[in-house]
């Protein structure tokens, strides 16, 4: 293949990801149009391979059921995915996901929502905790469906992805008309890996959800030690470890987030070695135990789980990250402009320190 | 003609900004006031010449990259690539500025209120009678300087809103082989790239020092004598074109 005559006339905008979240911390619900137009003035940090949002507090009526949100390639896969999911689950609700069509949106795949409890009669997995079991069928239809993905299964909230630009992906899904108390966006320009619908972000897994702008470059080492613990990767995009890692660290084995931030992006051996014997220790132990879970590589992830947000980068900050403060409201972006743009007024704006977590939690 | 072009910039896609600027200065405007900004690109790029711009907002990456003259303000913050292989001109931003300002500058001076991001004034350079100059009035990220071959950078650690960090991140000054970097009070050697050593401000030091210290509180209404009460050290590469030689002979 040889290159196009005069290739040094054509034009290349250099992007990377954008990333947007706001949580109220009283749970005062946000109208969708305020993460869409965030997202919107980082529009050139992406490509229009992919764009989504995760929203918290948008089924307040299904509050006590796992929202599923489904995507399928065709009709025959969501069936079979139905089948499994009805044979797991009592099923409360079944519906199409509200979607209009646009014009920038083509050949979006089917999108189907469940709302469900578990069976008391569980035809397997019986010794799993309800977690645990959710997590094991939800792995299970994106493995064995055949080209049904389950990309959202939190209580209260969801997730909305697609092959976009974010804010062509917000009409599609009509997200103006949702409100949510924690919102996250995503502006995809993919790297390395395919731009199709189930590789957009947010990733999420139960109540958990990431956006993420950069590469995890440890994704090998951290998707084998996840196989280990029963966490299969299906998206084929890097940030897919995360939401699972979140997962096993904070749900399973007990982490605090502060903790796990430290295995995501632990300090230096040079600092470790500065610290007080007992502190030496501690963070010694976290890099032996976790290691296969530290993520190398540049990142800015923002991760919702329904009572907080919490912003993060790597520990040399190869990604940009702003917070920014309003009142009862905390923003996080890649720009300021975005957060200057749905809120004029700020009280504090500032640039949190590689590898140290911001993390918001509800107060109300 | 009037010079003073003043555009709104609400909803304003970058790529028609910055054509009606060009426009504008094609047609002789030198004066530009620019309101309303938030996050356009590329604004001021590779524009010659004695203009002069007053941004309101927060503008976008690659603020004033490959600039060669104009003088620019902006009464807010700034994003990243703030001066980007920046020629010659003047950046003064009231507020904190990103990451990577002021990367591989080759001459004019930015001026910076607040905190600035991570790797800022890297592989800075300097030729003859070309010396690009930052100074910074709060602390700074991570890899200040990191591979500068020239010029200067002065912290101040002073506007900042970081009380409790240090005044510059890990690894300042890694790799350095030209150029200078002037500290105020003094930086925890912990901070300092591999090799690198801080020593005393002296009298020829000082002199730059009071002339870019002297610019920066004239623009932003501080007092400089109250700023260079404090002693500086600088921190100078322990290497001169270490490659000098890789392929030629001596």
């Amino acid at each position: 293949m040889k290159a196009p005559f005069r290739y040094y006339d054509y034009e290349k905008d250099i992007s990377g990801c954008g990333i947007f979240g706001v949580i109220d911390k009283k749970r005062g619900l946000i109208k969708g149009d305020m993460p869409i137009a965030a997202m919107t003035c980082m529009h050139d940090r992406g490509n229009g391979l992919g764009g989504g949002f995760a929203a918290y507090g948008i089924y307040p009526d299904m509050a006590d059921l796992y929202a599923f949100h489904v995507m399928s390639s065709s009709q025959s896969a969501l069936d079979r995915a139905e089948e499994m999911i009805k044979a797991h689950f009592e099923v409360h609700e079944s519906q199409p996901i509200p979607t209009r069509k646009t014009l920038a949106i083509k050949n979006p795949p089917l999108m189907w929502r469940y709302f469900l409890s578990v069976k008391e009669d569980r035809p397997r997995w019986r010794s799993l905790s309800e977690e645990d079991y959710v997590v094991a069928v939800l792995m299970d239809v994106n493995k064995s469906s055949g080209g049904a993905y389950v990309f959202s299964s939190g209580k209260n909230m969801g997730a909305f992805k697609g092959v976009g630009f974010p804010e062509d992906i917000a009409e599609f899904f009509r997200l103006e008309e949702y409100s949510a108390y924690i919102w996250t966006g995503h502006n995809r320009f993919p790297t390395n890996t395919p731009g199709w619908w189930g590789g957009a972000h947010p990733f999420t897994l139960l109540n958990w959800s990431i956006v993420h702008n950069g590469e995890i470059s440890s994704y090998g080492i951290n998707r084998r030690y996840l196989c280990m613990h029963n966490y299969e990767c299906t998206l084929m995009t890097d940030t897919e470890v995360v939401a699972y890692l979140l997962d096993l660290l904070i749900r399973k084995h007990g982490l605090t987030k502060r903790m796990a931030s430290w295995v995501f992006a632990p300090p230096f051996w040079d600092e470790i070695a500065r610290m007080s014997p007992q502190e030496k220790e501690a963070f010694t132990a976290l890099r032996m135990v976790y290691g296969p879970a530290m993520l190398n590589g540049p990142f800015a992830i923002l991760v919702g789980d329904g009572k907080s947000l919490m912003g993060l980068n790597d520990r040399i900050k190869l990604r940009p990250l702003l917070v920014a403060e309003h009142g009862d409201r905390v923003f996080m972006s890649s720009e300021e402009s975005a957060v200057r743009d749905v809120c004029p007024e700020l009280d504090k704006v500032w640039m949190p320190k590689a590898g140290e977590p911001v993390i918001v939690e509800l107060e109300a | 003609m009037d010079k003073k072009f003043t555009l709104d910039a609400n909803g304003v896609y970058y790529r028609q900004l910055n054509e009606r600027i060009r426009a504008a200065v094609a047609e002789g405007h030198t004066d530009f006031e620019l309101t309303n900004v938030r996050g356009q690109r590329y604004i001021a790029d590779a524009l010659a010449g004695d203009l002069r711009f007053h941004i309101h907002g927060v503008p976008g990456q690659d603020l004033g990259a490959f600039m060669r003259g104009p003088k620019i303000r902006v009464s807010g913050n700034a994003q990243d690539g703030v001066g980007n292989t920046m020629d010659d001109g003047e950046i003064a931003i009231d507020g904190l500025a990103g990451d990577v300002l002021g990367y591989a500058m080759r001459g004019g001076r930015i001026m910076v209120r607040g905190d600035v991001g991570y790797r800022v004034g890297i592989h800075m350079k300097a030729y003859m009678e070309k010396v690009p100059v930052v100074v910074i009035g709060g602390k700074a990220g991570d890899f200040l300087g990191e591979y500068m071959a020239g010029g200067a950078i002065v912290l101040l650690g002073m506007f900042t809103g970081k009380p409790d960090a240090p005044i510059a991140g890990r690894s300042l000054g890694t790799g350095m082989h030209g150029g200078v970097i002037y500290v105020r009070g003094g930086v925890p050697v912990e901070q300092l790239g591999p090799h690198l050593k801080t020593e005393a401000a002296d009298e020829a030091d000082m002199a730059v020092l009071s002339k870019h210290v002297t610019a920066f509180a004239a623009s932003f209404g501080l007092d400089a004598a109250e700023i260079l009460s404090v002693p500086f050290v600088r921190v100078k590469p322990f290497s001169h074109r270490p490659y000098g030689n890789l392929y030629v002979a001596a």
